[in-house]
C-alpha cells in the first residue's frame, strides 16, 4: 500500500485566462485528517472540484493510491471512493433518509425493476448506526436538524464506500453540541482508516482536528506541515500573506448615554421569554448565544419580521409595538440577517440594484415615485468605494459573482445608504474570509463611532470579545447574563451560555 | 472590445464567427428574427408586404401588445395572469350591454340582464350623451376590480397565482357567457366603434397603445415601483426584509394586468363592433407566449416592455404569414406552440452562456 492515498502533482487550472491554481502539489497521507485553509478565492474549492470530478484540470496529474486518476465526472469520482460533503447539503429534503442513500442505485427485488424496501431500510439502518444517528431510515430529511442532515450526508458517503471524505465548511449551521458530535465522528472515521480533507474558516476547529495543514493563497500552496508547526496567528498570516497584528480593530469611540433601543419584558411563547435590555447610542452590544438560544428570533421580532406576544419595544424613546420591516426602516433601523443568500441579497440582480433597494424612498422626486438617478448613482459609487467592495462594475455585475466578504459588504452598504441609527447584524462574518472580517468589523466600528447603536449577534464568542462594548448572553430564549468589557472572560461567558453552575 | 481602424482578414473572420453569438445574446434578437422572417417570406408571399396587409397586421398587434404589457408586469414579479382572456371577454360584454342602441328581445329575452341593463329600445345608457365614456370607464373599472381580486387573494391567502387566476379565468369567462346567453351584442354606437376603426397607420389604438407602452416602461425603469417589481420577482423574502411592501405591490401589479386586459378589450370590441362573450378566449397563448418569446422569464425578475413588443410582433407576423399561405388554423396553433417552446429553449441557452462566461 502507498503511504499517500492521494497526490496532487503540479496541478494547473485556469478559468478564462485567469490562473486559479498554479503548480499545486499536495500529498495527502492515508488515514489522516488534512486541514485545507485559505481565503475565499484562494483555490480551495477549485482544487476540491477537480478531485471530485466537477471540473477538469489543465495540466499536472493526480495519483490516487499510486494510480493515475483523472475523473471525468462526479459519478466517476464517487465510484473511486471520493465523497464530497458540501457546504449546502445535497440531500433531497422531500425523500426519506433511506431513499437518499440509494437514490442512484436502489436495491432491487431480484432481477425485477422494483425496489426492495426491506433490504433498503436494513442497509440504511446499518449506515445510520455507523454515524450514531438514532432515527428511522424512513424519516423524511426535511424533519431533521441541520446537524442530523450532516450526519446523514456522512452516512451516505459511507454507504458509497468512500475512502476520502471532503468536508467543506461543515459546521456553519450546526449547534455547538452537533459540532462536537461531528468531530467525534471524524475522529472515529480516521481511526477506521478513512482519509479526511477538512476545509473551514474556523481555524480553531482546523487546529483541533487536523494532523496536517495545507495553506493555499492565490492558487498556490504557501505552507504545509504538521499541525504542531501552526498556531492561529501563523495560520492567518500565511493565509493573508501578511502579518495581521490584530484580528479586531481598536474601538475608537465611547458609547453615549442616550438610549436608542429599549426592550421591556419581551416575550413570545416558546421562542423568547421576558427579555429586557437597553442599547445606547454609539454602543456595540453583542448578543452571544448558541443556535436555538432565541438570538436570531429576538432580532427578527425587533425588526418586525415576526410578532411578539407581550412586552414593549421602545425606539428612541417612544413605544413601537406594531412592527413591520417597512416601519422599522422608516425609524432608521437596519437589519443584516444571518442568511445572506435567502434574505440579504437579490443574487441575480446587479450590485447597484441591491444597494439601492432600501434607500429608494430617499431618492425620489416628489411626483409619482420617480427615482432621481444621479444622486442615487453617486451614493452607490461612493459606498462601493468607501467600503472597498471589490467589483469591476457595480452597475453591471451580479451580486452572486462576488466573494462572500464582498457580498456581505454589499448588504451592509445597502443599509448604510439609509443612514441607520440602529444597526442589527446577525452573524455578519459567517462564510467570510479573515481579511474581509477585519474590514467588516471596521465598518461596524465606524458606524458606531458616528453615533449609531449596534446590536451584534454572533455564535463566535471571539469576535464579540473583540468588537463589543458589552455582551449579552442568551440561552433557552432568555437572557442569562450581561458582561461589560471589564468583565469579559471567555470561560465565564461560555459557562453562562451553557447554564453550567447556574442549574 | 476595441475596434481596430484597419480590418485585417483575420479580425473580419473572427468578427463574423462571433456574430451569431452576439446576435443571440442581443436583447433585440427577436426583432432581428422578425426582420429575417419578413425578408425570407416576402419573395414567397409578396402580399405580406402590401400596405393593406401591414396595416392589418399592426392593428391586430396593438391590442395584443397592450394585454401582454400587463402580463409582462405580472411575469416580472414571478406571477402569471391566466385571467386576462376572461377579463377581455367579460369587459366586452359589460361595455356593450351598457350602450347597445338596439337589442333583439328574441335573442336576449332570456338573458339575466334583460330588463336590468338591456331593453328593447337599447341598453340602459344608449342614446345618452355620456354613454360611451361611462361604458369605457366601466370596462376599465371592471378590469381593475378583477385584477384586485386576483392580487388580493394571491397576496393575502398566499395561493399560487397560477391557481387563483385559473379560477378567476373560469369564473369570469363563464359569467360573460351567462350574462348574454352566448350571444354577441351588436348595434354599438358610432362613438364606440370609431375607436378601433381602420384609419390608416396612425390609428387611435396605435397612439393609445404606444402611450401605454412608454408609460409602462418608464414605470419599470425609472420609478421605485418598478424596482420593487424586479426585486420581488428576484427574491421575495429579501425584498420584504428590505422594506418592500410586497402585498401592495402584488395587488397593484395584478390590477395593472386587469387594466391592460380591459384596455385591449376596448380596442378589440370596437374593432369587431360587438360585445362578444368569448372575445378573449383565443388570446391566452399569444399573450403569455409573446411575453416569454420577448424574453420575460416565468421565473420572475426579468422583462421589458420593448421585449414583449418584439415577442408579440413575432407571433403576429408568424400567424399572419401562415394564414396568407392558407395553412389551416390548427397548423398555425401547432407552429406557434413550437415557437414558444423554442423561445424557452433560447432563454435557457442564453442563461447558460452567461453563466459560463461569468
Amino acid at each position: 500500500m502507498h503511504d499517500f492515498i492521494l497526490q496532487f502533482c503540479e496541478i494547473n487550472k485556469s478559468f478564462f485566462g485567469v490562473k486559479v491554481l498554479k503548480n499545486v502539489s499536495v500529498d495527502i497521507p492515508r488515514g489522516h485528517v488534512v486541514g485545507l485553509i485559505g481565503e475565499n478565492g484562494a483555490g480551495k474549492s477549485t482544487l476540491m472540484n477537480i478531485l471530485g470530478g466537477v471540473v477538469p484540470f489543465d495540466s499536472g496529474k493526480m495519483l490516487l493510491d499510486g494510480q493515475e486518476y483523472a475523473p471525468q465526472n462526479p459519478a466517476e469520482a464517487a465510484r473511486m471512493g471520493i465523497a464530497f460533503i458540501h457546504q449546502e447539503l445535497n440531500l433531497f429534503n422531500n425523500l426519506s433518509i433511506a431513499e437518499n442513500f440509494f437514490i442512484s442505485d436502489f436495491p432491487k427485488l431480484g432481477k425485477t425493476p422494483f425496489i426492495d424496501p426491506n433490504r433498503m431500510r436494513r442497509k440504511a439502518q446499518e449506515f445510520l448506526e455507523q454515524v450514531n444517528l438514532n432515527v428511522s431510515p424512513d424519516t423524511k430529511v426535511e424533519k431533521l436538524s441541520p446537524g442530523e442532515r450532516q450526519l446523514v450526508e456522512v452516512a451516505k458517503a459511507l454507504s458509497q464506500d468512500a475512502r476520502i471524505i471532503i468536508f467543506d465548511e461543515p459546521t456553519t449551521s450546526l449547534t455547538a453540541r452537533e459540532t462536537d458530535r461531528l468531530f467525534d465522528l471524524i475522529e472515529r472515521l480516521k481511526s477506521e482508516g478513512k482519509t479526511i480533507i477538512y476545509i473551514s474558516h474556523i481555524l480553531r476547529d482546523v487546529l483541533r482536528l487536523a494532523d496536517e495543514i495545507v495553506v493555499l493563497r492565490d492558487g498556490e500552496v504557501v505552507k504545509t506541515g504538521k499541525k504542531r508547526a501552526f498556531n492561529i496567528q501563523t495560520m492567518i498570516s500565511s493565509m493573508v500573506g501578511r502579518y495581521l497584528g490584530t484580528l479586531y480593530p481598536e474601538r475608537t469611540s465611547k458609547p453615549g448615554n442616550e438610549i436608542a433601543l429599549e426592550i421591556r419584558h419581551l416575550s413570545k411563547a416558546g421562542i423568547i421569554h421576558d427579555i429586557n435590555f437597553s442599547l445606547h447610542k454609539g454602543e456595540i452590544l453583542g448578543i452571544f448565544g448558541l443556535m436555538g438560544s432565541g438570538r436570531s428570533e429576538l432580532a427578527q421580532i425587533i425588526f418586525g419580521l415576526d410578532t411578539h406576544d407581550s412586552g414593549e419595544i421602545i425606539v428612541n424613546g417612544s413605544p413601537r409595538n406594531h412592527r413591520t420591516p417597512l416601519k422599522s426602516i422608516q425609524q432608521n433601523i437596519a437589519f443584516v440577517t444571518e442568511n445572506r443568500r435567502e434574505e440579504g441579497l437579490l443574487m441575480t440582480s446587479t450590485v447597484a440594484d441591491n444597494m439601492g433597494l432600501v434607500a429608494l424612498p430617499r431618492y425620489l422626486m416628489s411626483f409619482a415615485g420617480i427615482i432621481r438617478q444621479s444622486p442615487l448613482v453617486e451614493a452607490i459609487r461612493h459606498t462601493v468605494s468607501s467600503l472597498h467592495i471589490k467589483v469591476s462594475d457595480p452597475f453591471k455585475d451580479q451580486a452572486k459573482g462576488l466573494s462572500g466578504g464582498n457580498q456581505q459588504k454589499v448588504v451592509l452598504g445597502k443599509w448604510l445608504l439609509n443612514s441607520p441609527s440602529i444597526l442589527i447584524v446577525d452573524e455578519p462574518t459567517r462564510g467570510v474570509d479573515v481579511g474581509a472580517k477585519y474590514e467588516i468589523y471596521s465598518i461596524i466600528n465606524e458606524i458606531a463611532a458616528k453615533g449609531a447603536a449596534v446590536l451584534f449577534i454572533s455564535s463566535e464568542l471571539e469576535e464579540l470579545l473583540g468588537v463589543c462594548d458589552r455582551i449579552l448572553v442568551m440561552g433557552f430564549g432568555e437572557i442569562l447574563g450581561i458582561f461589560t468589557r471589564e468583565e469579559f472572560n471567555r470561560e465565564r461567558i461560555l459557562q453562562t451560555a451553557f447554564r453550567e453552575g447556574g442549574q | 472590445m476595441a475596434v481596430s481602424p484597419r480590418l485585417s482578414p483575420e479580425t473580419m473572420v473572427s468578427t463574423l464567427k462571433r456574430l451569431p453569438r452576439r446576435l443571440l445574446m442581443s436583447e433585440y434578437f427577436i426583432f432581428y428574427l422578425c426582420l429575417a422572417l419578413f425578408a425570407v417570406l416576402t419573395p414567397f408571399i409578396p402580399v405580406i408586404a402590401s400596405p393593406y396587409n401591414l396595416s392589418n397586421l399592426l392593428s391586430n398587434t396593438w391590442p395584443l401588445f397592450a394585454v401582454a404589457i400587463g402580463q409582462t408586469f405580472v411575469l416580472i414579479i414571478a406571477g402569471i395572469d391566466l385571467s386576462q382572456g376572461a377579463i377581455i371577454s367579460f369587459t366586452s360584454v359589460i361595455g356593450a350591454s351598457l350602450i347597445a342602441t338596439r337589442v333583439d328581445p328574441a335573442v336576449f329575452g332570456q338573458s339575466p340582464i334583460w330588463g336590468k341593463l338591456l331593453f328593447e329600445n337599447g341598453a340602459i345608457l344608449a342614446h345618452t350623451p355620456l354613454g360611451v365614456p361611462v361604458a369605457l370607464l366601466a370596462m376599465i373599472l371592471v378590469g381593475l376590480t378583477i385584477g384586485f381580486i386576483n392580487g388580493a387573494i394571491i397576496a393575502f391567502a398566499r395561493i399560487p397565482a397560477f391557481m387563483v387566476t385559473l379560477v378567476t379565468q373560469m369564473f369570469f369567462a363563464a359569467l360573460a357567457i351567462y350574462f348574454v346567453k352566448s350571444e354577441n351584442i351588436i348595434n354599438l354606437p358610432k362613438g364606440f366603434t370609431n375607436i378601433g376603426a381602420d384609419s390608416g397607420l396612425l390609428s387611435i389604438p396605435l397612439v393609445m397603445t404606444v402611450l401605454l407602452a412608454v408609460g409602462a416602461q418608464f414605470v419599470l425603469s425609472r420609478t421605485m415601483f418598478g424596482r420593487w417589481l424586479y426585486s420581488i420577482g428576484t427574491n421575495l423574502r429579501a425584498s420584504v426584509v428590505s422594506g418592500v411592501p410586497q402585498r401592495k405591490v402584488i395587488i397593484l401589479t395584478y390590477m395593472f394586468s386587469g387594466f391592460c386586459a380591459a384596455f385591449a378589450s376596448i380596442i378589440y370590441s370596437s374593432r369587431m363592433e360587438m360585445g362578444r362573450p368569448t372575445l378573449g378566449a383565443p388570446f391566452l397563448l399569444d399573450i403569455v407566449g409573446g411575453a416569454v418569446i420577448g424574453g420575460s422569464s416565468l421565473a420572475g425578475g426579468k422583462g421589458k416592455v420593448i421585449w414583449t413588443f418584439f415577442g408579440v410582433l413575432f407571433l403576429s407576423l408568424l400567424g399572419n404569414a401562415l394564414s396568407l399561405l392558407n395553412v389551416p388554423f390548427f397548423w398555425i396553433e401547432i407552429v406557434k406552440g413550437s415557437v414558444i417552446l423554442l423561445a424557452a429553449l433560447l432563454d435557457v441557452t442564453r442563461t447558460r452562456i452567461l453563466q459560463y462566461n461569468a
